[in-house]
């Protein structure tokens, strides 16, 4: 099955002819308002392009994948391997280094499972020796993490023994790398080191080069949570040096229920399977089996196929408008948000105050208005924000404030919406009367 | 949904603090936005519903919903025995999870119908239940004889 052709944008952006690839852009919410979509950091809107890929492959190829062998079985296997391959060249990593899974959630836990797995009992397969931990071992992240790249090592970290610790945020909202605490977060006993790619709150870029040698430098495995960062940028995995990422379909104008977990071949080879039953074999017994080797040992049971080759479709949809011209647009709808809400009184930014080494997540507080009460005066308005903690909990409790609402952008939104979200934010002060004097 | 009545008892909050005597505290999240609440209760009198909710005392976080509900919830459970507090409890978690089907009986709800809107804001629903439920756990924990 080939791709499907998507928008001709150009290299210069032309918002106007991409919404009219995404139907759901054109509706009104709450009594005709137009809707103000600034949610794409929880989940982004689909194009056509890609919902009729998907529609395309149930009506003509739909059949279980690397299973049976008459026609569909061998079309259907064709098209899920040819959106594997678009996808690994998309976030410049090899075919085999690219494992499907349900989202970034399961794919970060999948490593943490893999590890696991290598640290418990005997007769693990010799090669899974390098993933074993136990007390005295220790696993590293950061404050900013969202609860998916944080809880899977504090269970990690319960099942084996090991240690979690952390790097802290400072108030501009960067990690703190170089104080004196911070200076042996990573040491000799270090073994993995989880962090984010781009804050899903603050919109942080930490410095992944940096992280990537510390740990090197102790032998530790790097886990990167690349969710809000493939999506908006161009990545190139390889050129970061990164050992494992994850990141989700459904926040890259894909579909929801496919995600990936990018290993480097050597590594994949070495990790114990998570999920274990059908597809992932190379041989049953009664007594024990062997296991295939990778991506196939990590997608046990008949994969989504129908989302994977949606995958692949917005991924060419993205690649045909280039990631550099999504992010130089995000680059200004965010630059223009910092600038319009920090100049409107009582408002806070949750994170740095402008786009350096930042992405377009923008995080705010009102004073005296709390963010669940803003976002229903924004939603009267048809302006979809997410308020609360995000899934960052510490995050927010390192900054000490309770909730905060966030505006996030993709390729579709406009300048224009950016102004609706700073009227709306206006609005919600004067309704509850807490514009500062 | 933002009635005048809810920004009222929002700005001047009834009955809030903590206060002493109580036979139970217990503390409420709601994990999808961080709000919380910790409430108190002290009981008199009789046993089981036949028992008298002397106080609720609170401490809350939160937006506007749930620290309105809880304060109108004060109001309208203090003074009451726990049967009747309960049924109070009842028809205006009826209300409020009611998708805006359910008309609230004015004369059990009094102040609380003002929150008859937010049937109409599932993500909401939460929110103006927190106190209240709290409240129950509260009389729950305080009637099986201990603080949580």
């Amino acid at each position: 099955m080939t791709a499907i052709a998507p928008t001709d944008a150009g290299a210069t952006l032309d918002v106007a002819k991409i919404r009219e690839d995404f139907p759901i852009l054109s509706r009104t919410v709450r009594d005709g308002k137009p809707l103000v979509y600034l949610d794409s950091g929880a989940t982004s809107q689909r194009p056509r392009q890609v919902l009729d890929a998907e529609r395309a492959f149930l009506e003509t190829s739909n059949a279980a994948v690397h299973r049976g062998a008459h026609a569909l079985a061998e079309e259907a296997t064709d098209a899920y391997e040819s959106a594997r391959e678009r996808i690994a060249a998309f976030v410049g990593a090899d075919i085999h280094e690219v494992v499907f899974t349900k989202n970034a959630t399961e794919g970060i836990n999948l490593v943490a499972y893999g590890m696991s797995n290598a640290s418990v009992g005997d007769g693990v397969d010799p090669a899974a020796e390098r993933f074993r931990l136990g007390p005295g071992d220790e696993v590293v992240t950061t404050e900013m993490e969202h609860h998916a790249n944080l809880v899977p090592w504090q269970e990690l970290c319960r099942r084996t023994g090991a240690t979690l610790r952390w790097f802290s945020v400072t108030p501009d909202g960067r990690l703190d790398l170089d104080s004196d605490e911070a200076r042996s977060v990573i040491n000799e006993r270090t073994k993995v080191v989880a962090f984010t790619h781009q804050s899903n709150v603050l919109g942080t870029v930490p410095p992944v080069e940096e992280l990537v040698r510390r740990a090197r430098a102790v032998g530790a495995y790097t886990v990167l949570d690349a969710c809000q960062s493939v999506p908006h940028a161009p990545v190139d995995l390889h050129a970061l040096g990164v050992d494992f990422a994850a990141f989700s379909g459904h926040k890259m104008l894909g579909p929801s229920g496919i995600g990936v977990l990018y290993g480097r071949a050597e590594l994949l080879e070495a990790l114990p399977p998570f999920l274990t039953g059908g597809s992932m074999i190379e041989m049953v017994r009664m007594e024990g089996a062997t296991y295939a080797p990778p991506p196939a040992r990590f997608e046990a049971g008949v994969p989504m196929t129908s989302q994977a080759i949606g995958l692949g479709a917005a991924v060419d949809y993205l690649s045909a408008i280039g990631m550099d011209a999504v992010k130089a647009h995000e680059n200004e709808l965010t630059d223009a948000a910092l600038l319009k809400l920090q100049d409107l009184p009582g408002v806070a930014i949750v994170g740095p105050r402008t786009t350096e080494a930042r992405g377009g997540a923008v995080a705010f507080t009102i004073e005296g208005l709390h963010p669940h009460d803003a976002s229903q005066v924004l939603d009267d308005s048809g302006i979809a924000v997410r308020v609360g903690h995000h899934c960052a909990w510490p995050l927010h409790r390192a900054f000490g404030v309770q909730a905060s609402i966030r505006a996030s952008f993709h390729v579709y939104n406009t300048m224009e919406e950016v102004d609706a979200l700073v009227a709306g934010v206006r609005r919600a002060q004067e309704f509850f009367g807490v514009v500062p004097q | 949904m933002y009635q005048e009545i809810i920004l009222d008892h929002y700005r001047n909050p009834h009955g809030r603090g903590l206060r002493d005597p109580f036979e139970a505290e217990v503390h409420h999240v709601n994990p999808t936005c961080g709000d919380e609440v910790t409430v108190r209760v002290h009981l008199t009198g009789g046993e089981g519903l036949d028992a008298k909710v002397e106080d609720l005392s609170y401490d809350a976080l939160g937006c506007s919903i749930s620290q309105a509900a809880t304060s109108v919830a004060h109001d309208l459970l203090v003074g009451h025995t726990v049967g009747e507090a309960f049924e109070t409890l009842e028809a205006y978690q009826t209300m409020v999870q009611g998708r805006g089907k359910v008309e609230p009986d004015e004369d059990v709800l009094d102040d609380a119908v003002a929150f008859a809107g937010v049937a109409a804001y599932p993500a909401r629903v939460k929110c103006a239940l927190l106190g209240w439920l709290a409240f129950k756990d509260a009389v729950a924990q305080a009637q099986a004889g201990g603080t949580s």
